[in-house]
């Protein structure tokens, strides 16, 4: 009776590890489907010419140069914003704040943030950096937007890396008479600091991807010329993308999932980047 | 002569529990002081107040004086900064800083200011024969400290505070996670250096206690029951709650 009881716990077991082990495995056919996907699709496409050419005959032929460039720029104009406003803005939360309902409701506000739909920050952006502070359709406008889209995940993120400092390195800091900045700037920054870089990339990450948030604020379907300056449109590669697969008739289908293919290419190299600075700041880390 | 006068002092804790009522202790220059009693009795609690470490913490109301050389550092004016100089501290668990073995011990002085090569080179030195780890550490000062063992760490630990030459030191059960012979070490190092500090230790057992005090003090749930020279507490307590405890029979 006894052993009968075993054996079924033993079956029990086992069939549940299979289970898990399965829907484990089929949560990454997806993601390497769509990999694969899109660079047998595009991998035709691409070629040097592809890469550093202006678009022809109507986007048909040539290659995607501007939008290459504009995505770039705009990730990067978005990070001048975004990374000291995000990190000081965790600083705060993380080393000053003290926990009253007020930082309780402002944690909370921040992490919803993160939630409101890419196309509403596209259309705030609108009202408030192109109509409003008149920087109308331009790098600016659509960076700032994509800066206030992104502040979210760089703040908890590196409000979270923060924290996961041991409290003992504060407490010991202070007590040999160190001020509470000396104690963040000479050893807490230093020992996030790999935590909130990965926070920024992930964050621009996902601002170098978006669509909607460029769209009314600054991106547009054709510039015969690069950008001159902040204050210009640019073509963007989420953009681009979407305007020759829909907006293009008899467009080549390799040429849309070429630039499909040099997008996913851009965002899973700004993902390796932050997993080569996790695992090397894991390995050197002394806590 | 006192180094410490602590006068009436009470310590209210935010969530409304009192941790100490009605302190009052002298607490001897050159000497090991030793504040023992069960957990929960307020010990930390004054250790923590003595160099103000309680500011961090959540704290309601402070009540009484506590007087060093004569000053009041529980006055709101007082230089904090000044006094966790001159009242250094070794927590239970050794805590090295994210560094090597020579920047943990010149972390303080940096802080306060000094830049000069041979000045803290000295102070490197001097700190760590102090704390009976120099020869250990002589030749790999360089390396993080995190790669030494507990005990070792303990000592970096007692050295980074004697880095400041402060002039009180305090000690929270600072040998809780050591072996018996790093144990051994750390309070060997405490014998030595009460002929130029004034030391106030919270030890880890009765026995560590009887050990190393000069003088003693058995704190009970926040109230101070006894206190005295070391040998005669130890050896004919007056108060019976202290015979007890010493005895063992509660705690």
């Amino acid at each position: 009776m006894n052993s009968i009881l075993t054996r079924n716990r033993h079956l029990t077991q086992r069939i549940g590890y299979a289970i898990i082990t399965v829907m484990a495995f089929a949560t990454i056919i997806p993601i390497v489907a769509v990999v694969i996907y899109i660079f047998v699709k595009g991998w035709s496409a691409i070629s040097a010419d592809f890469l550093t050419t202006f678009p022809t005959n109507g986007m048909r032929e040539g290659g995607i140069y501007p939008a290459i460039v504009g995505t770039v720029v705009l990730t990067l104009v978005a990070s001048i914003f975004v990374v000291p406003l995000g990190i000081a803005a965790a600083i705060y939360l993380a080393e000053y704040a003290r926990d009253t309902k007020l930082t309780r409701t402002i944690r909370i506000a921040i992490i919803n943030l993160a939630g409101i739909p890419s196309v509403v920050y596209g259309l705030f952006g609108l009202g408030m950096f192109v109509l409003f502070f008149k920087f109308g359709t331009s790098i600016l406008a659509a960076s700032l937007t994509l800066a206030i889209m992104t502040l979210p995940v760089v703040i908890s993120t590196s409000e979270e890396a923060l924290r996961a400092v041991p409290q003992g390195f504060r407490t010991v800091s202070i007590s040999l008479g160190g001020t509470r900045w000396q104690t963040i700037s000479r050893i807490i920054l230093k020992e996030a600091l790999p935590g909130i870089l990965t926070g920024v990339i992930l964050g621009l990450e996902r601002a170098a991807g978006e669509t909607a948030p460029i769209l009314f604020t600054g991106a547009v379907f054709f510039l015969p010329s690069l950008p001159q300056s902040i204050f210009d449109p640019t073509m963007a590669l989420p953009y681009h993308l979407f305007v020759i697969s829909t907006q293009v008739p008899e467009m080549p289908v390799n040429i849309q999932y070429g630039t499909a293919l040099v997008l996913l290419a851009f965002v899973l190299t700004l993902n390796l980047i932050a997993t080569v600075i996790r695992s090397r700041a894991r390995a050197k880390r002394q806590w | 002569m006192d180094k410490i006068t602590i006068e009436n002092l009470s310590v209210q804790y935010a969530d409304g529990t009192e941790s100490l009522r009605g302190i009052s202790l002298g607490i001897e220059e050159n000497a090991i002081t030793v504040l023992f009693g069960p957990a929960g009795g307020g010990k930390s609690t004054l250790l923590r107040c003595l160099n103000r470490l309680n500011d961090l913490t959540e704290v309601k109301a402070v009540s009484g004086r506590i007087l060093i050389d004569g000053e009041d550092i529980l006055d709101s004016r007082l230089d904090v900064i000044a006094l966790r100089r001159k009242v250094g501290m070794v927590f239970a668990r050794p805590v090295v800083l994210p560094m090597s073995i020579r920047e943990n011990l010149t972390y303080g002085l940096k802080l306060a200011g000094e830049k000069r090569r041979v000045k803290l080179d000295e102070a490197v030195e001097r700190s760590l024969k102090l704390a009976a780890i120099w020869e250990e550490v002589k030749d790999r000062l360089d390396t993080p400290a995190i790669a030494l063992s507990g005990g070792q760490q303990q000592r970096i630990c007692l050295a980074r505070s004697l880095a400041l030459q402060p002039e009180i030191i305090l000690l929270d059960e600072p040998t809780s996670g050591l072996d018996p012979i790093s144990t051994g070490k750390v309070e060997a190092a405490l014998q030595e250096l009460k002929k130029e500090y004034t030391i106030v230790l919270v030890p880890h057992s009765v026995q560590q206690a009887a050990r190393t005090a000069d003088y003693a003090a058995f704190f009970l749930q926040g109230e101070l029951v006894e206190y005295g020279e070391g040998k005669p507490l130890f050896t004919n307590p007056k108060d019976k709650r202290t015979e007890e405890y010493i005895q063992g029979r509660f705690g």
